[in-house]
């Protein structure tokens, strides 16, 4: 259970990295706000108080592990780990640029703290459950953390590796459904529906939990609940915002994927600030 | 099916001696020992590939995915990021291309430390037909940065690029054959090493570069053409086809002035690309000439039979030598008379 002083100080840096992701998309010229946005609680959660991360030994082979295999939700993964200490903020400046190491999908080989490249969707389960398997083979304790779009869940492929984490009774691996409900073309459920999505992932062999993406004691639960479960894997089903805290991105198909100008910029700076007031944020 | 050649025939097999992919299995094995970090995976094929001689000695250091392929190229990708040394083992045309994209950006974007070795490679799985045929899979492979490919000439060279394989650091596709294959090595004693052509038989008027089954093939072509034709046939058993040895084919170029390339796989793109691109590239021609699939997919047979059909068996390869050498060649500037 999270404490007051806990959950004030985790809103308080997913506000930070919130306006870093307008500030970075701003200098990016363009990036995937709207996913970015939705699955961003839920990431600070993991890195800001579950996961056994070293920031000054990122390749430490006991910590913790996180798949973000939505990659295109990069641009609200990449300022959290600046923020969290992996490498200098200054680097975000170039954000898509030439020879950055941030473009719009991760790349492991070049960004501390990221477990996993990705961006061709349908490929993080198949990986994080490779890592559950290589701790459980090494005798080894860290746990491995993935987060899916629930467009994502169209890929076959996730599937495949639902079954195998059950057939092995992966218990190791925790699984976040990010689901905002909008994919490129529109609304998951009229794009390729993917409801019954709890009774699929039950008759997946899976322990399905559903939260609210958005609220940090609901996921601090989840966590924790979902730790206490053995021999069987655990999904999250996060319903979840897309474009969540910026008010003219909220639930927008359209804003997918976009560019904003200063004017938006200023206008999303504001808007967040705002939501986290109401949060009760008030310094 | 008429056979100039004697000695070792298809349709004789040594039962005494291991199939290739049984002496792989073996080797694995013991190589488990020596990496107490490997480890198996599979995607229901454990008994057809052979990887489950070491699913029995280390139950707990195997995966089977099922008949997932796209998971068992992920799952081991994540395996290797935590330090393990998956050898992933299935059919070459689902290693290939079933799951070409988690090869290409799981394991080799990543530059992961993952062995596949990709079992009825070519169209040595000849009756199942195309969909089980791979004529693609040395194409695809070679054009993975960061990948390296290696198709064995048999069983025991199979042991060799294994072994090998493991010490070196970073992702490697491994085409073998269905297992029933005649072995050209008697021992694994000849120096093999990746990216190291070998020269099977030296020779002077021709080379015939070979790889997987079609270097015991072209040795046979080669000492048949010695003693009948007279002539002296050069054989490079090019395991590895990326890196490929540019030495050994400008040593060929030089020296033998014409060269041919026999592959178990569509021309377009594997091991006469492959040494094209190497002879291109030097601005120094020669006669050259690809033997495999002409951009077609193979008939059903048994293997013998598409072998010889496609002119990968030593009458075959006789066949286009004396072809090859009965054209003129000339080293002047005067193209039109050439090969």
């Amino acid at each position: 259970m999270l404490s007051n002083e806990e959950y004030k100080e985790l809103l308080k840096t997913a506000r930070t990295i919130r306006h870093s992701v307008i500030d970075t998309t701003l200098k990016a010229g363009g990036a995937h706000v709207g996913g970015g946005m939705s699955m961003l609680d839920i990431v600070v959660m993991l890195y800001f108080k579950y996961m056994k991360i070293d920031v000054n030994n990122p390749d430490d082979p006991d910590r913790d592990r996180f798949v973000l295999s939505k990659g295109h939700a990069a641009i609200g993964y990449i300022p959290l780990l600046a923020e969290k200490g992996f490498f200098d903020k200054k680097l975000l400046d170039d954000f898509n640029k030439f020879k950055s190491p941030f473009g719009m999908h991760p790349d492991a080989n070049k960004i501390p703290g990221c477990d996993a490249s990705t961006g061709s969707l349908g490929h993080g389960l198949p990986m994080a459950v490779g890592m559950a398997l290589g701790a459980r083979i090494q005798k080894k304790s860290f746990y491995t953390y993935c987060i899916v779009g629930d467009g994502e869940l169209n890929e076959g492929s996730n599937w495949e590796a639902a079954m195998t984490a059950a057939h092995y009774k992966v218990d190791n691996l925790l699984l976040f459904i990010d689901r905002n409900k909008h994919m490129i073309d529109g609304p998951v459920e009229d794009i390729m529906g993917i409801e019954p999505l709890a009774d699929k992932w039950k008759a997946f062999g899976w322990k399905v939990l559903e939260i609210d993406g958005h609220d940090m004691y609901q996921i601090s639960e989840a966590i924790e609940m979902a730790k206490e479960i053995k021999d069987q894997p655990v999904v999250v089903i996060a319903h979840t915002i897309k474009g969540k805290s910026v008010d003219f991105m909220e639930d927008e198909t359209k804003w997918h994927y976009g560019a904003i100008d200063s004017a938006l910029g200023e206008q999303a700076h504001a808007s967040i600030d705002k939501m986290y007031v109401e949060l009760g944020l008030t310094e | 099916m008429s056979k100039e050649v004697t000695g070792t025939t298809w349709n004789v097999y040594d039962a005494n001696k291991l199939t290739q992919a049984e002496i792989y299995g073996r080797v694995l094995c013991d190589l488990g020992e020596e990496y107490p970090n490997l480890v198996g995976l599979t995607a229901d094929l454990a008994k057809s590939t052979k990887i489950g001689l070491f699913e029995e000695k280390y139950p707990e250091r195997f995966i089977n995915t099922g008949i997932a392929e796209q998971n068992l190229f992920g799952i081991a990708a994540g395996m290797a990021k935590t330090g393990l040394l998956p050898v992933v083992s299935t059919m070459a045309a689902f290693a290939s291309m079933r799951a070409a994209e988690q090869v290409r950006t799981d394991i080799c974007y990543q530059n992961l430390n993952v062995k596949i070795i990709a079992t009825h490679g070519g169209v040595s799985f000849a009756s199942a037909g195309t969909t089980h045929h791979a004529t693609e899979d040395v194409a695809i492979m070679r054009s993975f940065a960061n990948m390296t490919v290696i198709v064995p000439a048999d069983g025991i060279e199979t042991a060799n690029a294994v072994r090998a394989s493991l010490k070196h650091d970073g992702p490697v596709y491994i085409r073998i054959g269905r297992g029933f294959e005649p072995t050209y090595y008697e021992n694994e004693d000849y120096g093999f090493e990746i990216g190291k052509a070998v020269e099977v038989r030296d020779g002077t008027d021709i080379t015939i570069i070979a790889m997987g089954i079609t270097v015991l093939q072209a040795a046979e072509a080669a000492d048949f053409l010695a003693k009948n034709d007279g002539l002296s046939v050069r054989v490079i058993n090019m395991h590895t086809i990326k890196p490929i040895d540019r030495e050994a084919i400008m040593k060929a170029v030089t020296e033998t002035r014409r060269i041919l390339t026999v592959e178990e796989h569509n021309v377009i793109g594997g091991l006469g690309t492959a040494v094209a691109d190497v002879i291109a590239e030097s601005g120094k021609g020669c006669a050259f000439t690809k033997v495999g699939l002409n951009d077609e997919f193979a008939e059903i047979g048994y293997p013998e039979d598409l072998y010889a059909y496609y002119k990968l068996d030593a009458d075959g390869i006789i066949e286009k030598v004396r072809e090859i050498m009965g054209k003129d060649f000339e080293e002047d500037d005067d193209w039109e008379d050439e090969v």
